[in-house]
């Protein structure tokens, strides 16, 4: 009872079921969106087959720039994509900080997990390389994503607050001191949430995977602690970085609050 | 103190040529939304004029460091927010942060005598009324011991006796020690009563 079993094509096909079900579902109870529930299952399935043919490639390929390359891409797409869950404007300058951040945070995070905690040799092995700096990238996305909308939102909705402080001689790294530190709370809440259900509410998609390709749920489960301390590091370090500078970028050179 | 020349903000204020002195007692006057915010904004730096010079003590203000002038020129807005916790608290974070630098020549409790407030300090801020808070945020400002208090309408929320009472200690306070107050008012009988010079802003102009 070992190894994967694979799905046929044929089987396959079965589960767009679920999909039909479904649009069936919409169309009778008149909610709508059945071009967005298509257009996101022939996406999901194109951009899966395309990653899976490059990951076979890459894989059976091994070179560093391959795997450098790829987690180029993934930080500018988790870039962009942070850019687009912010509600509103952002500055020019708030946005070099967040990719800065990223890139900073994850580099450190994922080659401080992939030398010292799991060791790699080489370092640039693709088939653990890429699929570790994607949980890393992704979950710090999140992160980034919903410390940024705190940080605009706390800054808007409490700038009466901040102009008190500032009026009294607050540096301004002090006036938002405490929307800072509630922004940084926020944006690593859910890593710390899904930690603590780990195991009881649900078994995560990294241990489940290795399972189902036929690992022991030992070492399944040392994997998965393992990467969830690279999570934990990567969020929290994306995260203080974007904040510690990006707080900066809501004062002028005279500080002033801009908003 | 300070030295105004050809200054400029927007479309809300236009200042031809004024000098506030040290150690007056200066009351503004004006109809509302006529600039007087603006102006006391532009003195400690909350907001930069457009155009014109203003000089602090003989530098112009764009040199002087604005955390530093701003704990100099300490400005107390029409709606202060007064921060969460005791009463205890907001004067221990005002302190805070405003770098510990203040010397305490009074305490706490000296403090809200001075503002005629009746309460104890370890007693919750947010359930004092609008005119309680109005002076709790006065009580603020005079712990820091600033050489410049700029006050915005600091007794809007009081009744007429207390709005007196009020004023009345806070232009003893800087006479005591040496201060220079310029104080936002919309009463013309204050501003005859206590102070040692008026300005009238209308349309953003200083009239005569």
């Amino acid at each position: 009872m070992s190894g994967t079993i694979d799905i046929q094509i044929t089987q396959l096909v079965f589960a767009y079921i679920f999909v039909i079900v479904l649009l069936f579902i919409v169309k009778q109870k008149e909610i709508g969106h059945k071009g967005e529930i298509l257009l996101a299952s022939v996406r999901m399935t194109i951009q899966l087959v395309a990653v899976g043919f490059i990951l076979d490639y890459v894989f059976a390929n091994q070179n560093p720039i391959y795997s450098l390359l790829i987690l180029f891409i993934m930080e500018i797409f988790a870039i962009y994509n942070i850019y687009g869950r912010v509600n509103g404007e952002i500055s020019k300058k708030l946005k070099i900080i967040i990719a800065g951040s990223m890139f900073l945070g994850t580099s450190i995070s994922i080659f401080f997990f992939v030398l010292a905690v799991v060791g790699l040799d080489p370092w640039f092995r693709a088939d653990y390389f890429i699929p570790l700096s994607g949980m890393l990238i992704g979950n710090s996305m999140t992160g980034i994503s919903l410390g940024v909308n705190h940080l605009i939102n706390g800054i808007r909705d409490n700038k009466d607050l901040i102009e008190n402080y500032l009026m009294l001689g607050a540096e301004p790294e002090t006036a938002v001191k405490k929307i800072s530190n509630r922004a940084f709370y926020n944006a690593v809440l859910p890593t710390i949430n899904s930690m603590m259900g780990m195991g009881i509410v649900f078994l995560p998609g990294m241990m489940t995977g290795q399972i189902l390709a036929g690992a022991s749920p030992i070492i399944a489960i040392k994997y998965q602690i393992a990467i969830m301390m690279g999570i934990l590091g990567s969020v929290t370090l994306t995260v203080f970085f974007m904040i510690n500078k990006g707080s900066k970028t809501f004062f002028n050179s005279r500080k002033q609050l801009k908003m | 103190m300070f030295k105004l020349k050809d200054v400029k903000f927007k479309d809300i204020l236009n200042v031809k040529d004024i000098e506030l002195e040290e150690k007056m007692i200066t009351a503004i006057l004006g109809s509302s939304g006529g600039g007087k915010t603006t102006f006391l904004k532009l003195l400690n730096n909350m907001i930069t004029a457009d155009q014109g010079m203003i000089k602090y003590k003989g530098e112009e203000i764009e040199s002087y460091d604005p955390v530093k002038l701003r704990r100099e020129v300490v400005m107390l807005p029409q709606d202060p927010k007064i921060f969460k916790g005791t009463i205890k608290e907001n004067f221990e974070l005002t302190e805070e942060i405003a770098g510990n630098k203040a010397s305490k020549k009074l305490n706490y409790n000296e403090l809200l005598n001075k503002v005629s407030l009746t309460q104890n300090i370890d007693d919750f801020a947010d359930n004092l009324s609008g005119g309680e808070k109005q002076r709790l945020a006065l009580a603020r400002v005079m712990l820091l011991e600033p050489k410049v208090l700029l006050l915005d309408e600091p007794s809007s929320s009081l009744d007429k006796i207390t709005e007196e009472k009020i004023i009345n200690m806070v232009v003893d306070y800087a006479k005591e020690n040496n201060r220079t107050l310029i104080m936002v008012t919309h009463s013309p009988e204050i501003a005859e009563k206590f102070a040692d010079k008026i300005i009238n802003i209308e349309n953003g102009e200083i009239v005569d």
